[in-house]
Protein backbone atom coordinates (compact mmCIF):
# COMPACT_ATOMS: atom_id res chain seq x y z
CA UNK A 1 0.00 0.00 0.00
CA UNK A 2 2.01 2.91 -1.17
CA UNK A 3 -0.38 5.20 -0.49
CA UNK A 4 -2.10 4.46 2.20
CA UNK A 5 -0.88 5.94 5.26
CA UNK A 6 -2.51 4.09 8.04
CA UNK A 7 -3.40 0.40 8.70
CA UNK A 8 -6.63 -1.02 8.27
CA UNK A 9 -6.52 -1.16 11.95
CA UNK A 10 -5.82 2.04 12.81
CA UNK A 11 -9.42 3.71 10.41
CA UNK A 12 -11.52 1.15 11.51
CA UNK A 13 -10.02 2.09 15.34
CA UNK A 14 -10.96 5.62 14.52
CA UNK A 15 -14.60 4.77 13.33
CA UNK A 16 -15.34 2.56 16.16
CA UNK A 17 -14.18 5.12 18.60
CA UNK A 18 -17.07 7.14 16.87
CA UNK A 19 -19.50 4.84 16.05
CA UNK A 20 -19.94 2.59 19.25
CA UNK A 21 -17.49 4.36 22.23
CA UNK A 22 -19.18 8.08 21.33
CA UNK A 23 -16.22 9.74 20.75
CA UNK A 24 -17.13 13.22 20.09
CA UNK A 25 -16.02 16.95 19.86
CA UNK A 26 -18.23 18.26 23.06
CA UNK A 27 -17.88 21.53 21.96
CA UNK A 28 -16.65 24.10 19.15
CA UNK A 29 -16.69 27.66 21.47
CA UNK A 30 -15.70 31.05 19.76
CA UNK A 31 -14.73 33.38 22.66
CA UNK A 32 -15.39 36.97 21.24
CA UNK A 33 -14.40 40.37 23.45
CA UNK A 34 -17.34 42.83 24.09
CA UNK A 35 -14.75 45.51 25.11
CA UNK A 36 -15.40 47.51 21.86
CA UNK A 37 -19.21 47.18 22.13
CA UNK A 38 -19.37 49.03 25.46
CA UNK A 39 -21.25 52.64 25.38
CA UNK A 40 -22.80 54.66 27.76
CA UNK A 41 -26.31 53.95 26.63
CA UNK A 42 -27.61 50.53 27.13
CA UNK A 43 -29.48 50.57 23.65
CA UNK A 44 -26.30 51.15 21.96
CA UNK A 45 -24.44 48.53 24.20
CA UNK A 46 -26.83 46.20 23.43
CA UNK A 47 -26.76 46.57 19.58
CA UNK A 48 -23.09 46.68 19.20
CA UNK A 49 -23.06 43.12 21.22
CA UNK A 50 -25.77 41.73 19.29
CA UNK A 51 -23.88 42.63 15.90
CA UNK A 52 -20.45 41.79 16.95
CA UNK A 53 -21.36 38.38 18.30
CA UNK A 54 -23.95 37.71 15.44
CA UNK A 55 -21.09 38.91 12.42
CA UNK A 56 -17.97 36.94 14.23
CA UNK A 57 -20.36 33.49 14.80
CA UNK A 58 -22.31 33.75 11.53
CA UNK A 59 -20.41 30.96 9.90
CA UNK A 60 -19.92 28.98 13.13
CA UNK A 61 -22.96 26.62 12.77
CA UNK A 62 -22.15 25.94 8.95
CA UNK A 63 -18.47 25.27 9.41
CA UNK A 64 -19.22 23.26 12.62
CA UNK A 65 -21.89 21.06 10.31
CA UNK A 66 -19.34 20.89 7.84
CA UNK A 67 -16.39 19.63 9.49
CA UNK A 68 -18.36 16.95 11.30
CA UNK A 69 -19.42 15.84 8.15
CA UNK A 70 -15.91 15.94 6.46
CA UNK A 71 -13.90 14.45 9.47
CA UNK A 72 -16.51 11.96 10.20
CA UNK A 73 -16.41 13.01 14.19
CA UNK A 74 -19.79 14.53 15.49
CA UNK A 75 -19.59 17.95 17.46
CA UNK A 76 -22.01 17.97 19.76
CA UNK A 77 -22.73 21.99 20.73
CA UNK A 78 -21.41 25.12 19.18
CA UNK A 79 -21.02 27.83 21.88
CA UNK A 80 -20.23 30.83 22.29
CA UNK A 81 -17.89 32.50 25.29
CA UNK A 82 -18.01 36.64 25.36
CA UNK A 83 -16.40 38.86 28.17
CA UNK A 84 -17.96 39.10 31.20
CA UNK A 85 -20.83 41.16 31.22
CA UNK A 86 -19.39 42.85 34.64
CA UNK A 87 -16.46 44.36 32.61
CA UNK A 88 -18.62 46.18 29.79
CA UNK A 89 -21.83 47.11 31.36
CA UNK A 90 -20.37 49.29 34.00
CA UNK A 91 -23.32 51.71 33.83
CA UNK A 92 -26.29 49.74 33.16
CA UNK A 93 -28.52 48.92 36.22
CA UNK A 94 -30.31 45.62 37.25
CA UNK A 95 -33.27 46.03 34.56
CA UNK A 96 -30.79 46.89 31.98
CA UNK A 97 -28.91 43.86 32.61
CA UNK A 98 -31.04 41.97 31.51
CA UNK A 99 -31.63 43.41 28.66
CA UNK A 100 -28.04 42.72 27.74
CA UNK A 101 -29.07 39.12 29.06
CA UNK A 102 -31.83 39.43 26.61
CA UNK A 103 -29.77 40.70 23.62
CA UNK A 104 -26.85 37.68 24.45
CA UNK A 105 -29.86 34.86 24.27
CA UNK A 106 -30.94 36.51 20.60
CA UNK A 107 -27.61 36.80 19.38
CA UNK A 108 -27.00 33.49 20.15
CA UNK A 109 -30.57 32.05 18.56
CA UNK A 110 -29.65 34.03 15.52
CA UNK A 111 -26.18 31.97 14.79
CA UNK A 112 -27.56 28.89 16.11
CA UNK A 113 -25.51 27.94 18.77
CA UNK A 114 -26.72 26.02 21.91
CA UNK A 115 -25.24 28.58 24.94
CA UNK A 116 -23.83 31.79 25.47
CA UNK A 117 -21.58 32.23 28.61
CA UNK A 118 -20.59 35.16 29.99
CA UNK A 119 -23.18 36.55 32.21
CA UNK A 120 -20.59 37.25 34.57
CA UNK A 121 -18.81 38.56 37.26
CA UNK A 122 -15.45 38.25 39.11
CA UNK A 123 -16.02 39.01 42.74
CA UNK A 124 -13.02 37.21 44.67
CA UNK A 125 -11.73 40.34 46.10
CA UNK A 126 -15.09 42.47 46.35
CA UNK A 127 -17.80 44.09 44.43
CA UNK A 128 -18.68 46.42 42.98
CA UNK A 129 -21.81 48.32 42.13
CA UNK A 130 -22.07 46.47 38.59
CA UNK A 131 -20.99 43.07 40.01
CA UNK A 132 -23.49 43.73 42.57
CA UNK A 133 -26.23 44.41 39.89
CA UNK A 134 -25.42 41.80 37.43
CA UNK A 135 -25.53 38.40 40.44
CA UNK A 136 -29.06 40.51 41.44
CA UNK A 137 -30.22 40.34 37.41
CA UNK A 138 -29.34 36.38 37.40
CA UNK A 139 -32.09 35.12 38.37
CA UNK A 140 -34.31 36.18 36.05
CA UNK A 141 -31.74 36.41 33.48
CA UNK A 142 -31.32 32.87 33.70
CA UNK A 143 -35.68 32.63 33.84
CA UNK A 144 -35.88 34.82 30.42
CA UNK A 145 -33.41 33.27 28.39
CA UNK A 146 -32.93 29.85 26.98
CA UNK A 147 -29.20 29.63 26.29
CA UNK A 148 -27.42 32.45 28.29
CA UNK A 149 -25.14 31.08 31.12
CA UNK A 150 -23.81 33.01 34.02
CA UNK A 151 -21.36 32.41 36.72
CA UNK A 152 -19.68 34.22 39.43
CA UNK A 153 -16.12 33.70 40.59
CA UNK A 154 -16.20 33.97 44.46
CA UNK A 155 -12.60 33.57 45.27
CA UNK A 156 -9.42 32.21 44.20
CA UNK A 157 -5.90 31.01 45.67
CA UNK A 158 -4.37 35.03 45.50
CA UNK A 159 -7.37 36.59 46.56
CA UNK A 160 -9.06 34.48 49.30
CA UNK A 161 -12.87 33.74 49.66
CA UNK A 162 -15.03 36.88 49.19
CA UNK A 163 -17.75 35.09 52.21
CA UNK A 164 -20.11 38.35 51.63
CA UNK A 165 -20.48 36.78 47.89
CA UNK A 166 -20.73 33.23 48.67
CA UNK A 167 -23.48 34.26 50.71
CA UNK A 168 -24.81 36.08 48.35
CA UNK A 169 -24.65 33.08 46.12
CA UNK A 170 -26.71 31.40 48.23
CA UNK A 171 -29.72 33.90 47.43
CA UNK A 172 -28.81 33.75 44.44
CA UNK A 173 -29.01 30.20 43.44
CA UNK A 174 -32.24 29.74 45.24
CA UNK A 175 -34.35 32.66 43.75
CA UNK A 176 -33.02 31.33 40.42
CA UNK A 177 -34.36 27.83 41.43
CA UNK A 178 -37.65 29.57 42.73
CA UNK A 179 -37.94 31.36 39.33
CA UNK A 180 -37.51 28.37 37.45
CA UNK A 181 -39.51 26.06 39.56
CA UNK A 182 -41.95 25.14 36.79
CA UNK A 183 -39.22 23.82 34.75
CA UNK A 184 -37.56 21.42 37.74
CA UNK A 185 -35.61 24.61 38.46
CA UNK A 186 -33.28 24.31 35.28
CA UNK A 187 -31.90 27.88 35.90
CA UNK A 188 -29.42 26.45 38.31
CA UNK A 189 -28.22 24.58 35.83
CA UNK A 190 -27.31 27.60 33.64
CA UNK A 191 -25.23 29.18 36.93
CA UNK A 192 -21.88 27.95 38.25
CA UNK A 193 -20.36 29.53 41.29
CA UNK A 194 -16.26 29.51 40.88
CA UNK A 195 -13.34 29.51 42.55
CA UNK A 196 -10.02 30.02 40.41
CA UNK A 197 -12.20 30.53 37.40
CA UNK A 198 -10.29 29.89 34.31
CA UNK A 199 -10.42 32.34 31.07
CA UNK A 200 -10.54 30.06 28.41
CA UNK A 201 -12.79 27.38 29.28
CA UNK A 202 -14.59 26.31 26.41
CA UNK A 203 -16.93 23.88 28.82
CA UNK A 204 -20.41 25.14 29.97
CA UNK A 205 -22.20 26.33 32.14
CA UNK A 206 -18.98 28.24 33.04
CA UNK A 207 -17.44 29.54 29.85
CA UNK A 208 -16.57 33.30 29.54
CA UNK A 209 -14.38 35.34 27.58
CA UNK A 210 -11.56 36.27 29.59
CA UNK A 211 -10.07 39.71 29.79
CA UNK A 212 -6.96 38.88 28.87
CA UNK A 213 -8.23 37.34 25.71
CA UNK A 214 -7.62 38.42 22.05
CA UNK A 215 -10.59 40.09 20.58
CA UNK A 216 -11.41 36.28 18.88
CA UNK A 217 -10.49 32.78 19.54
CA UNK A 218 -11.61 29.24 18.78
CA UNK A 219 -11.32 26.86 21.55
CA UNK A 220 -12.30 23.62 21.44
CA UNK A 221 -13.94 20.72 24.33
CA UNK A 222 -13.19 16.77 23.43
CA UNK A 223 -15.02 14.39 24.97
CA UNK A 224 -14.75 10.53 25.09
CA UNK A 225 -15.07 8.60 28.80
CA UNK A 226 -16.73 6.30 26.59
CA UNK A 227 -13.16 5.39 24.47
CA UNK A 228 -11.20 5.13 27.75
CA UNK A 229 -14.03 3.00 29.05
CA UNK A 230 -13.44 0.48 26.21
CA UNK A 231 -9.53 0.53 26.26
CA UNK A 232 -9.49 -0.01 29.54
CA UNK A 233 -11.83 -3.30 29.16
CA UNK A 234 -9.80 -4.69 26.62
CA UNK A 235 -6.86 -4.47 28.56
CA UNK A 236 -8.16 -6.43 31.63
CA UNK A 237 -6.17 -6.84 34.72
CA UNK A 238 -3.17 -5.24 34.16
CA UNK A 239 -1.47 -3.32 36.97
CA UNK A 240 -1.66 0.39 37.58
CA UNK A 241 1.44 1.44 35.21
CA UNK A 242 -0.17 0.25 32.34
CA UNK A 243 -3.39 1.30 33.12
CA UNK A 244 -2.58 4.87 33.29
CA UNK A 245 -0.43 4.25 30.04
CA UNK A 246 -3.31 3.06 28.43
CA UNK A 247 -5.25 6.37 29.52
CA UNK A 248 -2.32 8.34 28.12
CA UNK A 249 -2.26 6.99 24.74
CA UNK A 250 -6.34 7.09 24.54
CA UNK A 251 -5.88 10.72 25.97
CA UNK A 252 -3.59 11.15 23.12
CA UNK A 253 -5.49 9.94 20.45
CA UNK A 254 -8.57 12.00 21.66
CA UNK A 255 -6.95 15.28 22.20
CA UNK A 256 -5.27 14.97 18.63
CA UNK A 257 -8.07 14.77 17.07
CA UNK A 258 -9.74 17.84 18.90
CA UNK A 259 -6.49 19.80 17.75
CA UNK A 260 -7.37 19.15 13.75
CA UNK A 261 -11.12 19.99 14.48
CA UNK A 262 -9.92 23.29 16.05
CA UNK A 263 -7.76 23.83 13.56
CA UNK A 264 -9.52 23.72 10.70
CA UNK A 265 -12.43 25.68 12.24
CA UNK A 266 -10.13 27.75 13.13
CA UNK A 267 -8.88 28.22 9.61
CA UNK A 268 -12.30 28.28 7.53
CA UNK A 269 -13.57 30.58 10.31
CA UNK A 270 -11.03 33.00 10.44
CA UNK A 271 -10.25 33.32 13.85
CA UNK A 272 -7.27 32.32 15.77
CA UNK A 273 -6.62 29.27 17.48
CA UNK A 274 -6.63 29.12 21.05
CA UNK A 275 -6.86 26.25 23.23
CA UNK A 276 -8.17 22.24 23.49
CA UNK A 277 -9.30 21.17 26.43
CA UNK A 278 -9.17 17.65 26.91
CA UNK A 279 -11.91 16.91 28.90
CA UNK A 280 -13.33 13.06 29.80
CA UNK A 281 -17.03 14.76 30.10
CA UNK A 282 -19.85 11.83 30.71
CA UNK A 283 -23.10 12.18 28.77
CA UNK A 284 -26.14 10.51 30.26
CA UNK A 285 -25.63 8.19 27.36
CA UNK A 286 -24.59 4.33 28.68
CA UNK A 287 -20.96 3.64 28.43
CA UNK A 288 -20.01 7.41 27.93
CA UNK A 289 -19.98 8.02 31.79
CA UNK A 290 -16.48 9.19 33.51
CA UNK A 291 -18.39 6.96 36.83
CA UNK A 292 -17.96 3.71 34.53
CA UNK A 293 -13.80 4.15 34.06
CA UNK A 294 -13.65 3.94 37.68
CA UNK A 295 -15.82 0.85 38.45
CA UNK A 296 -13.85 -0.52 35.14
CA UNK A 297 -10.46 0.05 37.44
CA UNK A 298 -11.70 -1.77 40.63
CA UNK A 299 -14.48 -0.49 41.86
CA UNK A 300 -17.94 -2.30 42.72
CA UNK A 301 -19.61 1.35 42.35
CA UNK A 302 -18.55 4.88 42.01
CA UNK A 303 -18.41 6.10 45.67
CA UNK A 304 -17.38 3.63 47.66
CA UNK A 305 -13.67 3.45 49.20
CA UNK A 306 -10.94 3.89 46.33
CA UNK A 307 -12.91 6.31 44.23
CA UNK A 308 -11.02 9.25 45.19
CA UNK A 309 -7.28 7.53 44.30
CA UNK A 310 -9.06 6.29 41.28
CA UNK A 311 -10.19 9.35 39.87
CA UNK A 312 -6.93 11.00 41.22
CA UNK A 313 -5.20 8.58 38.83
CA UNK A 314 -7.54 8.74 35.79
CA UNK A 315 -7.24 12.65 35.81
CA UNK A 316 -3.37 12.88 35.85
CA UNK A 317 -3.21 10.47 33.30
CA UNK A 318 -5.81 12.07 31.10
CA UNK A 319 -3.95 15.39 31.78
CA UNK A 320 -0.48 13.74 30.68
CA UNK A 321 -1.52 12.39 27.30
CA UNK A 322 -3.50 15.55 26.41
CA UNK A 323 -0.75 17.65 27.47
CA UNK A 324 1.74 15.29 24.77
CA UNK A 325 -0.69 15.68 22.33
CA UNK A 326 -0.87 19.36 21.79
CA UNK A 327 0.92 22.68 21.89
CA UNK A 328 -2.08 24.54 23.40
CA UNK A 329 -4.19 22.29 26.55
CA UNK A 330 -5.92 24.39 28.43
CA UNK A 331 -9.39 25.51 29.88
CA UNK A 332 -10.23 22.96 32.74
CA UNK A 333 -8.95 19.64 31.17
CA UNK A 334 -9.26 16.85 33.52
CA UNK A 335 -12.09 14.89 34.19
CA UNK A 336 -15.68 15.96 34.91
CA UNK A 337 -17.44 14.30 37.58
CA UNK A 338 -21.33 15.83 37.05
CA UNK A 339 -24.02 13.94 38.75
CA UNK A 340 -26.85 14.21 36.17
CA UNK A 341 -25.55 13.93 33.49
CA UNK A 342 -23.39 10.53 33.98
CA UNK A 343 -25.20 7.09 33.93
CA UNK A 344 -22.89 5.71 36.70
CA UNK A 345 -23.17 8.63 38.67
CA UNK A 346 -27.07 8.58 39.18
CA UNK A 347 -27.13 4.69 39.82
CA UNK A 348 -24.78 5.07 42.48
CA UNK A 349 -26.72 8.33 43.65
CA UNK A 350 -30.05 6.17 43.31
CA UNK A 351 -28.36 3.26 45.34
CA UNK A 352 -27.09 5.51 48.30
CA UNK A 353 -23.73 4.28 47.02
CA UNK A 354 -22.01 7.87 46.30
CA UNK A 355 -23.07 11.09 48.86
CA UNK A 356 -22.08 14.85 48.00
CA UNK A 357 -19.53 14.25 50.85
CA UNK A 358 -18.09 11.79 49.04
CA UNK A 359 -18.59 14.10 45.63
CA UNK A 360 -16.48 16.77 47.68
CA UNK A 361 -13.86 14.75 48.68
CA UNK A 362 -13.62 13.29 44.44
CA UNK A 363 -13.52 17.09 43.39
CA UNK A 364 -10.27 17.50 45.16
CA UNK A 365 -8.06 15.50 42.78
CA UNK A 366 -10.70 15.94 39.43
CA UNK A 367 -10.79 19.16 37.39
CA UNK A 368 -13.85 20.88 38.48
CA UNK A 369 -16.13 20.38 40.94
CA UNK A 370 -19.93 19.82 42.98
CA UNK A 371 -21.68 19.37 39.19
CA UNK A 372 -25.54 18.89 38.14
CA UNK A 373 -26.10 17.70 42.08
CA UNK A 374 -29.87 17.85 42.63
CA UNK A 375 -30.44 18.68 46.33
CA UNK A 376 -33.81 19.21 48.45
CA UNK A 377 -35.90 22.41 47.60
CA UNK A 378 -36.32 23.35 50.95
CA UNK A 379 -32.65 24.22 50.98
CA UNK A 380 -31.73 27.14 52.93
CA UNK A 381 -29.91 29.86 51.32
CA UNK A 382 -26.77 29.81 53.95
CA UNK A 383 -26.38 25.79 53.84
CA UNK A 384 -25.80 26.19 49.68
CA UNK A 385 -23.42 28.86 50.77
CA UNK A 386 -21.44 26.76 53.43
CA UNK A 387 -21.42 24.29 50.51
CA UNK A 388 -19.69 26.25 48.02
CA UNK A 389 -17.53 27.62 50.56
CA UNK A 390 -16.08 24.26 50.83
CA UNK A 391 -15.82 23.56 47.50
CA UNK A 392 -13.75 27.10 46.73
CA UNK A 393 -11.78 26.44 49.89
CA UNK A 394 -10.62 23.05 47.97
CA UNK A 395 -10.03 25.28 45.03
CA UNK A 396 -8.22 27.76 46.98
CA UNK A 397 -6.05 25.72 49.17
CA UNK A 398 -5.11 23.61 45.87
CA UNK A 399 -4.42 26.54 43.51
CA UNK A 400 -7.09 24.25 41.28
CA UNK A 401 -10.03 25.55 39.50
CA UNK A 402 -13.25 24.50 41.95
CA UNK A 403 -17.10 24.88 40.84
CA UNK A 404 -20.18 24.13 42.17
CA UNK A 405 -23.62 23.93 40.31
CA UNK A 406 -26.28 22.55 43.01
CA UNK A 407 -30.22 22.45 41.97
CA UNK A 408 -32.44 22.94 45.02
CA UNK A 409 -35.27 21.62 43.38
CA UNK A 410 -37.83 23.43 44.37
CA UNK A 411 -40.70 21.18 45.98
CA UNK A 412 -38.70 18.09 45.55
CA UNK A 413 -37.66 16.09 48.50
CA UNK A 414 -34.71 13.56 48.85
CA UNK A 415 -35.60 10.08 46.86
CA UNK A 416 -37.80 12.37 43.93
CA UNK A 417 -36.40 12.25 40.22
CA UNK A 418 -35.80 15.26 38.30
CA UNK A 419 -35.41 15.17 34.57
CA UNK A 420 -33.58 18.15 32.58
CA UNK A 421 -33.58 16.72 29.39
CA UNK A 422 -30.80 16.39 26.66
CA UNK A 423 -26.90 16.99 27.91
CA UNK A 424 -27.81 18.11 31.18
CA UNK A 425 -29.00 14.43 32.10
CA UNK A 426 -31.61 13.29 35.10
CA UNK A 427 -30.61 13.12 38.55
CA UNK A 428 -32.34 11.86 42.39
CA UNK A 429 -32.34 14.05 44.83
CA UNK A 430 -29.53 13.51 47.25
CA UNK A 431 -29.84 14.52 51.10
CA UNK A 432 -27.42 17.24 52.14
CA UNK A 433 -26.49 17.71 55.93
CA UNK A 434 -29.48 18.99 57.37
CA UNK A 435 -27.62 20.79 60.46
CA UNK A 436 -27.07 24.47 60.40
CA UNK A 437 -24.58 26.77 59.03
CA UNK A 438 -26.31 29.95 59.48
CA UNK A 439 -23.87 31.49 62.15
CA UNK A 440 -20.56 30.46 59.93
CA UNK A 441 -22.20 32.52 57.17
CA UNK A 442 -23.26 35.11 58.70
CA UNK A 443 -20.02 36.34 60.09
CA UNK A 444 -19.43 38.20 56.94
CA UNK A 445 -16.03 39.42 55.32
CA UNK A 446 -13.43 37.68 53.15
CA UNK A 447 -11.61 34.22 54.23
CA UNK A 448 -7.69 35.73 53.94
CA UNK A 449 -5.93 34.37 50.66
CA UNK A 450 -3.70 31.72 51.98
CA UNK A 451 -0.03 30.84 52.58
CA UNK A 452 0.06 29.66 49.14
CA UNK A 453 -0.81 33.05 47.55
CA UNK A 454 2.47 33.98 48.85
CA UNK A 455 5.12 32.97 46.20
CA UNK A 456 6.37 36.46 45.52
CA UNK B 1 -19.53 22.96 -8.09
CA UNK B 2 -15.91 22.64 -7.20
CA UNK B 3 -16.61 23.34 -3.66
CA UNK B 4 -14.47 20.92 -1.98
CA UNK B 5 -11.44 22.92 -3.93
CA UNK B 6 -12.97 26.08 -2.40
CA UNK B 7 -13.15 24.77 1.08
CA UNK B 8 -10.47 23.58 2.13
CA UNK B 9 -8.25 26.30 3.17
CA UNK B 10 -4.72 25.81 1.85
CA UNK B 11 -2.33 24.78 4.11
CA UNK B 12 -4.22 22.62 6.17
CA UNK B 13 -6.23 19.99 4.34
CA UNK B 14 -4.33 17.81 1.90
CA UNK B 15 -7.78 17.38 -0.35
CA UNK B 16 -6.89 13.28 0.38
CA UNK B 17 -10.09 11.17 2.16
CA UNK B 18 -10.26 7.73 3.27
CA UNK B 19 -13.47 5.73 2.16
CA UNK B 20 -14.61 3.11 4.52
CA UNK B 21 -16.99 0.16 3.72
CA UNK B 22 -17.61 -2.07 6.35
CA UNK B 23 -20.59 -5.04 5.46
CA UNK B 24 -21.54 -8.09 4.00
CA UNK B 25 -19.88 -9.71 1.36
CA UNK B 26 -21.90 -9.59 -1.85
CA UNK B 27 -21.43 -9.03 -5.56
CA UNK B 28 -20.62 -5.93 -6.94
CA UNK B 29 -19.64 -3.84 -3.96
CA UNK B 30 -16.37 -2.55 -5.48
CA UNK B 31 -17.87 -1.67 -8.50
CA UNK B 32 -20.69 0.04 -6.82
CA UNK B 33 -18.46 2.61 -4.73
CA UNK B 34 -16.05 2.98 -7.46
CA UNK B 35 -18.93 3.90 -10.60
CA UNK B 36 -19.77 7.08 -7.65
CA UNK B 37 -16.50 7.75 -6.90
CA UNK B 38 -15.56 8.22 -10.98
CA UNK B 39 -18.32 10.09 -11.59
CA UNK B 40 -17.28 12.81 -9.16
CA UNK B 41 -14.03 12.95 -10.69
CA UNK B 42 -12.63 11.36 -7.88
CA UNK B 43 -9.08 9.72 -8.32
CA UNK B 44 -8.47 6.75 -6.41
CA UNK B 45 -4.78 6.64 -4.75
CA UNK B 46 -5.33 3.29 -3.34
CA UNK B 47 -6.90 0.18 -2.91
CA UNK B 48 -6.76 -2.50 0.18
CA UNK B 49 -9.37 -5.07 0.86
CA UNK B 50 -10.09 -7.72 3.25
CA UNK B 51 -12.88 -9.91 4.12
CA UNK B 52 -12.77 -10.95 7.78
CA UNK B 53 -15.20 -13.76 9.04
CA UNK B 54 -18.07 -12.49 6.46
CA UNK B 55 -17.46 -9.08 6.53
CA UNK B 56 -15.86 -7.37 4.17
CA UNK B 57 -14.18 -4.44 4.54
CA UNK B 58 -12.50 -2.44 2.06
CA UNK B 59 -10.39 0.95 2.77
CA UNK B 60 -9.74 3.30 -0.65
CA UNK B 61 -7.34 6.73 0.05
CA UNK B 62 -8.87 8.94 -2.82
CA UNK B 63 -8.05 12.49 -4.40
CA UNK B 64 -10.48 15.22 -4.13
CA UNK B 65 -8.46 17.80 -5.69
CA UNK B 66 -10.33 17.24 -9.20
CA UNK B 67 -13.87 16.75 -7.51
CA UNK B 68 -16.65 17.90 -9.55
CA UNK B 69 -18.92 18.09 -6.63
CA UNK B 70 -18.40 19.05 -2.94
CA UNK B 71 -17.64 16.84 -0.23
CA UNK B 72 -20.93 16.92 1.04
CA UNK B 73 -22.59 16.12 -2.09
CA UNK B 74 -20.18 12.67 -2.37
CA UNK B 75 -20.65 11.82 1.11
CA UNK B 76 -24.32 11.89 0.18
CA UNK B 77 -24.08 9.84 -2.61
CA UNK B 78 -21.38 7.28 -1.29
CA UNK B 79 -23.87 6.66 1.53
CA UNK B 80 -27.21 6.25 -0.46
CA UNK B 81 -25.18 3.55 -2.91
CA UNK B 82 -23.79 1.82 -0.32
CA UNK B 83 -27.74 1.67 1.72
CA UNK B 84 -28.42 0.40 -1.92
CA UNK B 85 -25.84 -2.49 -1.82
CA UNK B 86 -26.42 -2.89 2.35
CA UNK B 87 -23.11 -2.00 3.38
CA UNK B 88 -22.00 1.29 5.48
CA UNK B 89 -19.58 3.50 3.26
CA UNK B 90 -17.79 6.44 4.75
CA UNK B 91 -15.69 9.63 3.87
CA UNK B 92 -13.46 11.18 6.02
CA UNK B 93 -10.41 13.41 5.22
CA UNK B 94 -6.95 11.52 6.10
CA UNK B 95 -6.34 13.98 8.42
CA UNK B 96 -8.09 12.89 11.38
CA UNK B 97 -5.73 9.34 10.70
CA UNK B 98 -3.04 11.32 10.52
CA UNK B 99 -3.63 13.38 13.74
CA UNK B 100 -5.02 10.24 16.06
CA UNK B 101 -2.33 7.60 14.46
CA UNK B 102 1.16 9.23 13.69
CA UNK B 103 2.99 11.59 15.71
Amino acid sequence: MSQLNFSGDEILETIRMVRTEQLDIRTITVGISLFDCVSDSCDTLCRNVYEKVTSIARDLHRVSAELSREFGLPIVNNRIAVTPVSLIAGRCNREELLRVAQTLDSAAHAVQVDFIGGFTAHVEKGMSTIDANLIAAIPQALAATRRVCASVNIGSTRAGLNMDAIAEMGHVIRRTAEATAAQSSIGCAKLVVFCNAVEDNPFMAGAFHGASEADRIVNVGVSGPGVVLKALQAAGDVDFGTLTAIIRRTAFKITRAGELIGRAASARLGIPFGIVDLSLAPTPAEGDSVARILEEIGLEQVGTHGSTAALALLNDAVKKGGAMASSYVGGLSGAFIPLSEDAGMIDAARQGTISIDKLEAMTAVCSVGLDMIVIPGDTPAETLAAIIADEAAIGMINRKTTATRLIPAISRKVGDWVDFGGLLGRAPVIPVNTRSSRRFIARGGRIPSPLQALGN
Amino acid sequence: MADVQKTPPAGILSGRAIVTIIGADRVGIIAGIAAVIAEANVNILDISQSVIREFFTMIMMVDLGGATVSFDELSDRLARKGAELSVRVEIQREEIFKAMHRI
